[in-house]
């Protein structure tokens, strides 16, 4: 198990790195120089030269890879160039507020999710499966910005229960931090539903067709029993990981739900700075979104294999 | 070792007879009927509508619909339905596009390193999972950002760019899987080279998944166009494209919600209609 | 044959079961009647697509959703089973009926420990948690498990296959069960440890009387555990009788074809060509008019294509489902039995050779020795046979003759030239020469491209001809192993196995090849399909003068196809030497132990040898002798302290034992009065 976990980070430790090397390569994509797209095509050479100097854009590449990766490392992420502030002053606020929707959305999704893919698993090629099934994935398929312009259209414009924008007045309370954070989550809950539940309905059938539960069975077990006993623990190991990879997305993907309900999360941090141009924070934003996702996904692969047996005890001989 | 059939197994489906199963399956039938007709109208949309989509622009602003315009008019006096019935072919043009580079690029990858393994599979595998860590909207935004265009084609080619990777890791699981059979090792001992393997032994075999992939990619590439027109990136008002649409009115969303809400059902439709036909071509692969 | 109903442990009357396969019922069981006693063994015998699994799995009412009863009863201990449903089905599986089946490992939940999966089978009956427990403990020690508290505390996949299969055996006799049901509960598993799981479920039967029904397709097994037996075909019931009278003198074709393709008594392919059973088994629901045998039945005519036959009584408890049952015996053969097979020349110098042959693998920081010390020759026409269990190194030993992997000590030569060692550095020639036959037809053909197509491309790879003289050789090749023009044209999907299996082999012969290794080309094949396959490579061998390097853990087989036979344990060799002398003895004491593990048909014989303990595994061989762990003649410390060196014990045959074969043969020629150690 130790084995397993140390071999989990090391490979997380080394995408990551990959990572950084590629938002670094990426955002050096940029035809020109920074200087020359911060300040404009009338800008004159000597002033694109000297703000060159100033962030220290005319130094080779590598140098300024080290450099910047060197000082995430250290926790400076640089200077935030449309807003004349360090990077992790703008980004730390965003990113909380991104962990409030996203747990707000977890904690409806999942359970909804698990809840629908189990009874779709269990009543397989009945029409309560085809139903949940083609429901679930059509819905998922939707845009998120679809989805969510139908939930305002319903919900704020029609019927008037929930407020249009996520933004609250300071100081609000948790109760009206979550009214104007229900329709994004609502609207995040309707796309992720369809691929839980897939995950989740796929290990129930496979768990339902396998021998140990025909042995179940045939011990004189009843269908509850042996789908509380022993379906679901195997039936719901897998979707785990599917679960992890969507929490991912909940943190930084949201760049179009944060959009529209004018929610200021990452996403609307990373849209706002590349209409700026503001490449530190818009590579800082990346990065972050990336070791948040990589974070999850580790802890939801040592919860994996801390849950299955084949992995905790290794064969003994 | 319990001994196979004496008859060929009478599990394996025909290619006939898959064809059948499809047509015959309802959401598949319902799905392909409203992707056919957005086609349609990707192709003919002109003739369709009833107004100029984009020019004519002689009608009352901001009218909520009508019997003359059921959809009723923009701020600039165009008719909304014309402009939804033509605002198709974007979309159509570009999202198959952007799958089939990231299908073609995904396949090669997949193949390679799923088939030689070794430290180039470690490798392409670290980046493909670097790449995976990241959001689809995210990356594009970064990319759109650094390459600093707004032209479609760009958008083709970043988001068929930022599928290979997801597609890779799907044909590399399916490589690896056939790459243990025997027939695999028989070509091998017969003096075969790696390319002839990878390309005419393994590719045959692993083209049910990548069609699998191909026709799910669509419907996520559908999105993917989507989004990014509706963040400003990509395709560019006055296009009638729906998103581009939405980009434009969705802050006027109250009152003038007919401007927002038909072209949003527009893509609701051709996306879920994609994913049940992707979905019945999955059910029957399978 | 009909006993009033409580004094039989299982009646079933005129079963007929169906399964709706897209859209269409298709007949599985046809009418199957049959009985056991209390406390009898009765085994069902029958090849793939026969129904056989599914009679167990209508008996403890499992079948499949697509399957239904549609006819006749089952009745067991007195209750009426098929109808039941809910509670009164639940208590009947809780307490009345048991079922065992294959592939333990599968069938035991991953996820918990075993003590809690042993613990449900008898809280399910309502004994308190407390006393479960330790009923637990003496289930797994009934089955001869040592040490059950801590095996209760481990999880499936810690455990061996033989020990997943004492564990479920336990959880199926907890309830002491009415019936027995055991679905080749065997299968899969090593010789020596089957024997003992054998064993253990024999002894167990005796001891608390328990109804078995026994279903497998292997005739062996069932003659070992049976007191009768019920032979099925396409789902009817075609003999039935005591196990010694089938076996002895079967009266049904089906039953005589059977056995005569089976290699038994010591046969060799000198002595004769297999019988062989025409055409292939029905599919499973396959629609059939009159006598199910008689599209494949040499004595059939119209009668009995038009009325099928009922069971007709042929002797005491005995019947046979025949119109001609007299004529059974007399079934003219398939196949020709004569066959003139030169002898084998071994005066020149061996075709393919290797000294101290040795590969060591790495596995996760362990050393894993897959084989070592191996030095064998393999002479220019015949066949060496590769004995051994799992572990023993034999798949390693064809992948390093083959290139596969390259050996980490020795090397292979051919026609006195070393070999690269990797197939990529090798010749063309050299390639062409070793070629391979596998196991599962069904992987071994690519699905996606035609027979022509498949034929024609080892002709250009391994022959390098193209063109008109292609066609032509690839019509000579098809010819010699029998396969039509239509299968010419067909793709893999179309085939059945046997027919996969001949174009394989006939890959492997595009190129005139000079050794050709078969790793268990005949263990996926149904009995039938496996006497018309080694027909062919006998037939090959005569006229091409090929060798063989022939793996299979079928020790008939083995016997009946090799002219010298390789014995492997634990990655060295044991013992080689002609076939004859290898198996009638002396022989090592492993082999020994191994032939009187496997269950044959004659039964009698041999005295079973228990082997103690488990196969000890490659990562840490034992010391000395690796067989001394095991070994019921060690003879003391020196077989720990030193490996004994392979020598020439008699002229041609090689023994690696401390023992000296005068030693051995005095201790085995005896009757068999020797105990284990």
């Amino acid at each position: 198990m130790t084995r397993y976990v140390l071999k989990r980070i090391g490979l997380a430790v080394i995408t990551l790195a990959v990572l950084s090397l590629i938002v670094f390569a990426i955002a050096q994509l940029l035809p020109g120089d920074v200087g020359r797209a911060i300040l404009g095509p009338f800008a004159t050479e000597e002033s694109v030269a000297a703000l060159n100097r100033e962030l220290g854009a005319d130094r080779p590449i590598v140098v300024q890879y080290l450099d910047w990766a060197g000082g995430i490392l250290t926790g400076d992420l640089g200077m935030s160039l449309g807003r004349q502030a360090p990077v992790w002053e703008v980004l730390e606020p965003a990113l909380v507020n991104s962990m409030k929707l996203a747990v707000l959305a977890f904690l409806i999704t999942v359970p909804a999710g698990i809840l629908g893919g189990v009874v779709a698993g269990l009543r397989a090629g009945r029409p309560t499966d085809r139903t949940i099934t083609v429901a679930g994935l059509s819905l998922s398929s939707m845009p998120d910005f679809v989805t969510g312009i139908f939930l305002i259209l319903v919900f704020s414009i029609w019927l008037g229960w929930l407020p249009v924008t996520a933004q609250w007045e300071d100081g609000a309370g948790p109760a009206t931090q979550v009214k104007h954070l229900l329709l994004p989550a609502l609207t995040l809950t309707i796309v992720l539903f369809g691929y839980i539940a897939r995950v989740a309905r796929a290990g129930i059938v496979e768990a339902l067709n396998a021998d140990y539960t025909r042995t179940a069975y045939l011990k004189g077990l009843g269908s509850n029993q042996v789908v509380r006993r022993h379906v679901l623990r195997n039936a719901l190991l897998p979707t785990i990981a599917v679960v992890a990879t969507q929490v991912g997305y909940l943190v930084g993907g949201l760049v179009a739900i944060e959009v529209l309900f004018n929610y200021q999360g990452i996403g609307l941090l990373i849209y706002n700075a590349s209409q700026q141009k503001d490449f530190p924070l818009l590579t800082a934003g990346v990065l972050v979104v990336g070791i948040v996702y990589l974070t999850v996904t580790l802890v939801a692969d040592i919860l994996y294999g801390a849950l299955n047996p084949r992995i905790r005890f290794v064969r003994a001989e | 070792m319990a001994p196979t059939p004496g008859r060929p197994s009478e599990a394996r489906v025909a290619r006939g007879e898959r064809a059948r199963l499809l047509v015959r399956t309802p959401s598949v039938l319902i799905g392909a009927a409203v992707v056919g007709f957005w086609i349609v109208c990707a192709l003919f949309g002109e003739w369709i509508a009833p107004h100029d989509p984009v020019f004519d622009n002689t009608f009352p602003f901001s009218e909520p619909p009508t019997r003359d315009h059921p959809f009723g008019t923009d701020t600039n006096g165009r008719d909304v339905f014309s402009r939804v019935i033509v605002g198709s072919r974007d979309v159509l043009l570009v999202a198959p596009a952007a799958t089939l580079l990231g299908t073609v690029l995904g396949t090669a990858l997949g193949l390679v390193t799923g088939y030689f393994r070794g430290a180039v599979d470690d490798i392409l595998s670290r980046i493909v999972d670097a790449v995976l860590a990241l959001p689809l909207i995210v990356i594009a935004v970064l990319i759109v950002t650094a390459v600093d265009s707004r032209s479609t084609w760009v958008v083709t080619v970043i988001i068929g760019v930022v599928f290979t990777p997801l597609i890779a890791r799907t044909v590399r699981a399916a490589v690896l899987t056939e790459a243990q059979l025997d027939y695999i090792e028989a070509a091998r001992l017969r003096g075969e080279g790696s390319m002839y393997v990878m390309l005419k032994e393994v590719l045959p075999n692993v083209m049910p998944p990548i069609i699998v992939e191909f026709t799910v990619r669509l419907g996520y590439a559908i999105f993917a166009v989507a989004t990014l027109t509706f963040l400003g990136f990509g395709i560019q008002p006055p296009s009638p494209d729906w998103a581009a649409q939405i980009n434009e009115y969705w802050n006027l969303i109250d009152p003038y919600w007919w401007m927002v809400a038909f072209p949003a059902l527009a893509i609701a439709s051709l996306v879920v209609c994609v994913n049940l036909v992707a979905d019945g071509i999955r059910e029957v692969y399978e | 044959m009909t006993a009033a109903p409580t004094t039989t442990a299982l009646s079933v009357r005129d079963l007929d079961v169906v399964y709706r396969v897209r859209g269409h019922d298709r007949q599985v069981l046809r009418g199957v009647t049959l009985e056991i006693a209390p406390g009898e063994s009765y085994g069902l015998v029958g090849e793939s697509g026969c129904g056989k699994s599914t009679a167990a799995l209508a008996i403890v009412q499992y079948l499949p959703p697509n399957g239904r009863v549609t006819g006749g009863a089952i009745t067991v201990a007195g209750q009426d089973v098929v109808g039941m449903r809910g509670r009164s089905l639940r208590r009947y599986r809780a307490g009345t009926v048991s079922m065992v089946y294959q592939n333990p490992g599968a069938a035991l939940n991953p996820a918990l420990r075993i003590g809690r999966q042993v613990v449900e089978a008898f809280t399910i009956r309502g004994v308190p948690r407390g006393e479960a427990a330790a009923r637990a403990r003496d289930a797994l020690a009934l089955v001869q498990i040592a040490d059950p508290g801590s095996v209760l505390e481990r999880y499936p996949h810690q455990l061996s296959g033989g020990m997943q299969q004492r564990v479920v055996i336990a959880m199926a006799l907890a309830k002491n069960p009415e019936l027995l049901i055991l679905d080749e509960p065997t299968t899969g598993l090593d010789a020596t440890v089957e024997a003992e799981v054998l064993d253990l479920v024999a002894g167990l039967q005796r001891e608390l009387h328990t109804t078995v029904l026994f279903i497998s397709h292997n005739l062996g097994v069932i003659a070992k555990m049976c007191s009768r037996v019920g032979v099925l075909y396409a789902g009817r019931l075609v003999e039935e009788g005591p196990v010694e009278t089938v076996l002895e003198d079967p009266r049904h074709p089906y039953t005589v074809g059977l056995l005569r393709c089976i290699p038994r008594g010591g046969v060799r392919k000198d002595h004769g060509r297999l019988d062989t059973i025409p055409g292939s088994p029905p599919s499973l629901g396959d629609e059939i008019s009159g006598c199910v045998f008689t599209a494949r039945c040499a004595l059939a005519d119209d009668r009995c294509r038009v009325e099928e036959p009922p069971l007709i009584a042929v002797g005491a408890a005995h019947e046979s489902r025949c119109w001609y049952h007299e004529r059974a015996p007399d079934l003219p053969r398939a196949e020709a039995v004569d066959v003139a097979l030169p002898a084998v020349d071994r005066s020149g110098d061996p075709l393919v050779e290797c000294e101290d042959l040795g590969k060591i693998f790495q596995q996760r920081g362990h050393e894993v020795h897959a084989l070592s010390g191996v030095s064998a020759a393999v002479w220019p026409g015949e066949t060496l046979g590769l004995v051994g269990e799992s572990g023993s190194g034999k798949t390693t030993f064809a992948r390093l003759l083959l290139g596969i992997v390259p050996p980490t000590t020795g090397a292979v030569q051919l026609d006195g030239r070393e070999l690269a060692p990797r197939y990529r550095k090798r010749s063309r020639e050299d390639i062409r020469a070793l070629q391979i036959v596998f196991q599962n037809p069904d992987s071994a053909l690519n699905r996606r491209h035609g027979v022509r197509r498949i034929l024609l491309r080892s002709l250009r790879k391994l022959a390098g001809v193209s063109g008109a003289e292609a066609e032509r050789r690839l019509a000579d090749l098809a010819s010699r192993v029998r396969i039509t023009e239509r299968t010419l044209t067909q793709k893999p999907v179309q085939l059945s196995g046997g027919l996969k299996q001949r174009v394989a082999i006939a890959r492997a012969f595009a190129g005139d090849p000079r050794l050709v290794v078969c790793d268990e080309p005949t263990s996926a094949l149904d009995v039938s399909v496996q006497a018309a396959i080694l027909n062919l490579l006998v037939e090959l061998q005569a006229e091409k003068r090929v060798a063989y390097l022939f793996i299979s853990h079928d020790l008939g087989v083995v016997r009946y196809i090799s002219d010298r036979i390789a014995v492997l344990y634990l990655g060295r060799l044991q013992e080689l030497g002609p076939a004859e002398v290898v198996f009638e003895g002396p022989h090592h004491p492993y082999t020994e132990a191994l032939l009187s593990a496997v269950p044959t048909i004659d039964g009698g014989g041999r005295e079973r040898i228990k082997l103690e303990g488990e196969i000890p595994s490659a990562a840490s061989p034992p010391s000395g002798c690796v067989f001394h762990t095991r070994c019921p003649r060690k003879l003391g410390p020196i077989c720990e302290l030193e490996e004994p060196p392979l020598v020439e014990a008699e002229p041609a045959h090689f023994m690696r034992c401390h023992i000296p074969i005068d030693e051995l043969r005095r201790l085995q020629s005896k009757e068999p009065q020797e105990t284990p150690a």
